[in-house]
């Protein structure tokens, strides 16, 4: 089975967060599935899509499960959350309402794609690649106290996602286990870091991405694991001015759960972009011996 | 805090209104405030997202639909997960915001977030995805006020090629552009 690979704007090539996809992408080849980028895909639409216009936004979304569908994907990936749960929602959404799929096929010019099954990396690497990491794991990091944080939109609204526990999820603590480091147990796994709000109320993302890593600090991670690049980019890209603005220190290296497989797997640390953080990940690659 | 409404612009068919848009129960809600306490950005909100829910049940529509808060909900959706009597409330603030939108009662001191909105969707309209540099020149020309809050950052985005000046643009962008016309607002 060929899954489709819905990158989304955010960890694309060239975007931004585009160590993810690449990691993404690296950690594929070793360990599977196959994956293969859906051709021509747009948009989800994001939260400034859904904070102002239901019906584009459901439209935006759907036009890629539709592409989906026309190109026979049974499943995608979407690595960012953002993108995955959108997605989904979008997919019930016009599973629910006539009304809304005739409108979304007559804006989207295609029948609504309403089979294809959307996947976040956590899901894929857990349903597809857990054995197959345990017979290619090459490195371990014995005694790397990873944080693993899940942010928002993995497991939130649960009852549309129906992926783990939306208090205390434990998907990617079993693959940091599975990868020879230490999960730790912490209170901030599904707190929000502000998201979307980097650019229109930087003071409100300082605020709520302090608590995380203050969270993580006293909790004694090393480093903290993500699946978002939302979240990456807070806390990474903006780790130095929370430092100045708390007075505090946390120098926490802030790395993909991808990047970490691909460690474990012996991919260099380069080529998964570990050298395009903020954060100096040193620490980290070398903790995989 | 106190909460004066003007009782000469109720409308109580105003939760009706919102039920028929979204689906959404609000009169199910029985104030337990839950939804306000785990709300990460409630600190800095001028109604608490119960009150927001309150306001609506009481069809006091320009209080709800010109308040802060709805524009300044994360969207995290903790509210609704733990609402004990599955009121969608951050779901609700998508509803309000849209309505806010529609009838021009959006409120101006959160006009960072509706801008950031704006610059982003344009960007998708034109291109088919974000393309960053286009849609940060676009939202920093609309709020020149915080043209330098990023400019720390910026440097060393470059440097680790995090800014593309290339848009990134799709073969089926007119595609996308009849996507927005269809599903303009009325």
């Amino acid at each position: 089975m060929k899954i489709g690979y819905y990158p989304g704007c955010a960890i694309t090539k060239g975007a931004t967060s585009e160590e993810y996809g690449t990691s993404v992408m690296k950690v594929s080849e070793v360990i599977g599935p196959k994956i293969e980028e859906i051709p021509d895909w747009s948009c989800c639409g994001a939260s400034s899509a859904h904070a102002t216009n239901h019906k584009l936004s459901t439209a935006l979304s759907v036009r890629n499960l539709s592409l989906a569908e026309q190109h026979e994907y049974e499943e995608i990936l979407a690595p960012c959350p953002m993108c995955s749960q959108r997605l989904i929602i979008s997919q019930k959404d016009v599973q629910d309402d006539d009304v809304l799929k005739r409108e979304v096929e007559d804006a989207i010019e295609m029948p609504c794609g309403t089979n294809v099954k959307v996947s976040n990396y956590l899901e894929i690497i857990k349903n597809y690649s857990m054995d197959e990491i345990k017979q290619k794991i090459k490195k371990t990091a014995k005694g790397l106290k990873v944080a693993c944080y899940y942010g928002c939109l993995l497991v939130r609204p649960p009852k549309v996602l129906k992926f783990d526990d939306p208090e205390d999820p434990q998907s990617m603590d079993e693959i940091v286990r599975a990868i020879g480091a230490e999960p730790i147990d912490w209170e901030f796994k599904t707190n929000c870091c502000g998201g979307g709000f980097t650019l229109s109320r930087p003071d409100v993302v300082v605020k709520l991405t302090n608590d995380i890593l203050e969270g993580a600090q006293e909790a004694g991670a090393h480093a903290i694991a993500v699946a978002c690049p939302m979240c990456h980019a807070n806390l990474d890209m903006r780790q130095k001015k929370i430092e100045k603005e708390y007075k505090r220190k946390y120098d926490i290296p802030i790395v993909y759960i991808s990047e970490l497989i691909g460690l474990a797997l012996g991919l260099g640390a380069i080529g998964l972009g570990l050298d395009k953080h903020f954060v100096d990940t040193k620490s980290v690659v070398d903790a995989y011996t | 805090m106190k909460i004066k409404i003007n009782l000469n612009e109720r409308s109580s068919d105003f939760a009706k209104e919102v039920e028929k848009r979204s689906g959404i129960k609000v009169k199910e809600c029985y104030q337990c405030g839950k939804c306000t306490a785990g709300c990460p950005v409630a600190y800095e909100m001028d109604y608490m997202p119960n009150q927001i829910i309150r306001l609506v049940q009481i069809g006091a529509r320009r209080e709800a639909l010109t308040s802060r808060t709805i524009w300044l909900c994360a969207s995290c959706i903790t509210c609704s997960t733990r609402c004990p009597k599955e009121v969608m409330i951050a779901e609700l603030m998508d509803v309000l915001r849209e309505m806010a939108l529609e009838e021009g009662l959006a409120n101006p001191s959160e006009k960072n977030i509706t801008s950031f909105h704006e610059s982003f969707l344009n960007s998708v309209k034109k291109h088919g995805r974000i393309s960053e540099v286009w849609m940060l020149n676009e939202y920093k020309m609309k709020r020149p006020k915080t043209a330098l809050q990023d400019l720390a950052v910026a440097p060393q985005m470059v440097v680790k090629g995090k800014l593309s000046f290339v848009p990134h643009n799709i073969k089926g962008k007119d595609a996308i552009s009849r996507i927005f016309k269809k599903c303009k607002p009325k």
